[in-house]
């Protein structure tokens, strides 16, 4: 065995793990589907002295489509959300990155709570909910229950704002807005692996076809995912084309913070973040009007 | 610390004493039970080596606690076969030069019976390869493969209408 050894326990019930959370806190970690803090483990960079697994608690997991929106309990696993046909019309972004994520094997266990904690900036849920302006609902023991907005949630590279005896129990992702065109891109060296960069588009317009509210989200090209506001704007109350694309895509690439490491350097994530920004937003653009629907 | 976990492991009810909360389901199949069939490649979920079903769900069994898997029906290469006649997929991996050196075989073998069961990827070979991507084949085995599963759905779907008629 290759962790450093540790305690585990497995809470039937919210309040159990609560307090058991709230009993360790720094010293323990939340075991969900495991895909992130099992290879962190066996490689010992993760070495908790307990884990609280909260695979059997069930009211941490589905989903819950009313008016106010979408909520995803933490627990939900990557294939629920795959295999969910209500998905798409739902939440066209959420049912379009689904895929991006990892492989099949490792959606079948992998949960929609666990990678938000875990706040890799190269992840999809975490550019996601930056995009979709979704809140995130932790609970614990000292504080009750607490949302908190996603550009709040994520500090930098793996670091959120959950307090240690806080755990993360739901997402609320608020309703597409009717008429909106999205497009996800990455480019990873595999289908499947952490993207080297990504970009994420949502696009509205209004009856005399300015652009309302547009979104751009760039990942793994930096600390965090981020929202490219200075592109944004821009984009905002003006009419798409090819030319304002291309300007809003070469903005957003000086506003991120790219680093390198084993896959690219610094240089080429930004000329990739252009790359995939102006591509996400033609595609968007198209699928907004209609021309595209895969 | 004992813990105790009750499995079905292909068809077969099976109580495990771990006195380590550390053994991953992989380590239990094959140091605990001898089912030295599922294999441990990467041990960080990279690999699919280690693939499994667990309640009709292909899953990375290097990257699953044992104690997390209380209860739960466990399907192995070991219990593909019935009554000594292969599994369409195992037939297929054998008629198309699915692999070269084998190890990955087994975990590659899961997943496809796993991708089969989904019914996401049909006979549109892209969607297989895809659907195949957390499975690496060192030796390169992967356009085999993917006539392997392509073959492997036919006669299963020719299976379940004989079945049915």
């Amino acid at each position: 065995m290759k962790p450093a050894p540790f305690a585990w326990c497995a809470p039937a019930t919210l309040d159990e793990a609560l307090d058991l959370l709230a009993g360790h806190a720094d010293a323990a970690r939340i075991l969900a589907g495991g895909q992130t803090l099992g290879p962190l483990l066996n490689m010992r960079l993760a070495t908790p002295s307990i884990l609280i697994d909260i695979n059997g608690i069930g009211e941490l997991a589905g989903l819950h489509p009313d008016l106010a929106g979408l909520t995803i309990g933490a627990l939900t696993r990557q294939s629920t959300l795959e295999d969910d046909p209500a998905l798409a019309a739902l939440q066209p972004l959420i049912a379009m990155a689904i895929p991006h994520i990892a492989h099949r094997a490792v959606r079948n266990r992998g949960t929609v709570g666990g990678s938000l904690a875990h706040a890799d900036p190269a992840a999809e849920w975490p550019a996601l909910v930056t995009l979709l302006g979704a809140q995130l609902l932790a609970r614990s023991k000292s504080r009750g229950m607490r949302l908190i907005g996603a550009d709040e949630f994520f500090i930098t590279h793996l670091t959120t704002a959950l307090a240690p005896d806080e755990l993360l129990c739901e997402v609320r992702v608020p309703p597409s807005p009717p008429g909106a065109g999205y497009a996800v891109l990455e480019f990873a060296r595999r289908h499947g692996d952490f993207a080297v960069a990504g970009a994420m588009v949502r696009l509205t317009s209004d009856a005399g076809g300015k652009l309302t509210d547009p979104r751009l989200v760039l990942f793994g090209t930096g600390r965090r995912a981020l929202r490219a506001r200075r592109a944004e704007a821009m984009l905002a109350g003006a009419s798409a084309g090819t030319a304002l694309f291309a300007a809003a895509a070469a903005t957003a690439a000086t506003e991120i913070d790219p680093y390198d490491d084993l896959h690219a350097s610094a240089e080429y994530r930004r000329h990739l973040a252009e790359v995939l920004a102006s591509r996400a937003l033609e595609e968007a653009l198209a699928r907004m009007n209609g021309k595209r629907h895969d | 610390m004992s813990l105790s976990v009750l499995l079905s492991v292909n068809g077969v009810a099976r109580e495990v004493a771990l006195d380590d909360p550390r053994v991953t389901l992989l380590d239990l199949l094959r140091e605990r039970l001898g089912l030295t069939g599922t294999k441990k490649g990467c041990d960080r979920g990279q690999c699919g080596a280690c693939t499994v079903l667990v309640d009709g769900r292909r899953i990375n069994s290097c990257l699953t606690l044992a104690a997390s898997c209380d209860g739960a029906r466990v399907l192995t290469i070991e219990g593909l076969a019935e009554e000594g006649a292969l599994h369409p997929v195992q037939e297929a991996f054998i008629a198309h030069d699915g692999f070269q050196c084998g190890f990955c075989t087994p975990g590659q073998i899961m997943s496809a019976v796993g991708l089969i069961l989904e019914g996401h990827a049909g006979d549109d070979p892209e969607r297989i390869r895809e659907g195949m991507s957390g499975n690496i084949c060192r030796c390169g085995a992967y356009a085999g493969i993917t006539a392997a599963i392509l073959d492997a759905e036919r006669r299963l779907a020719e299976r379940n209408r004989a079945e049915a008629a």
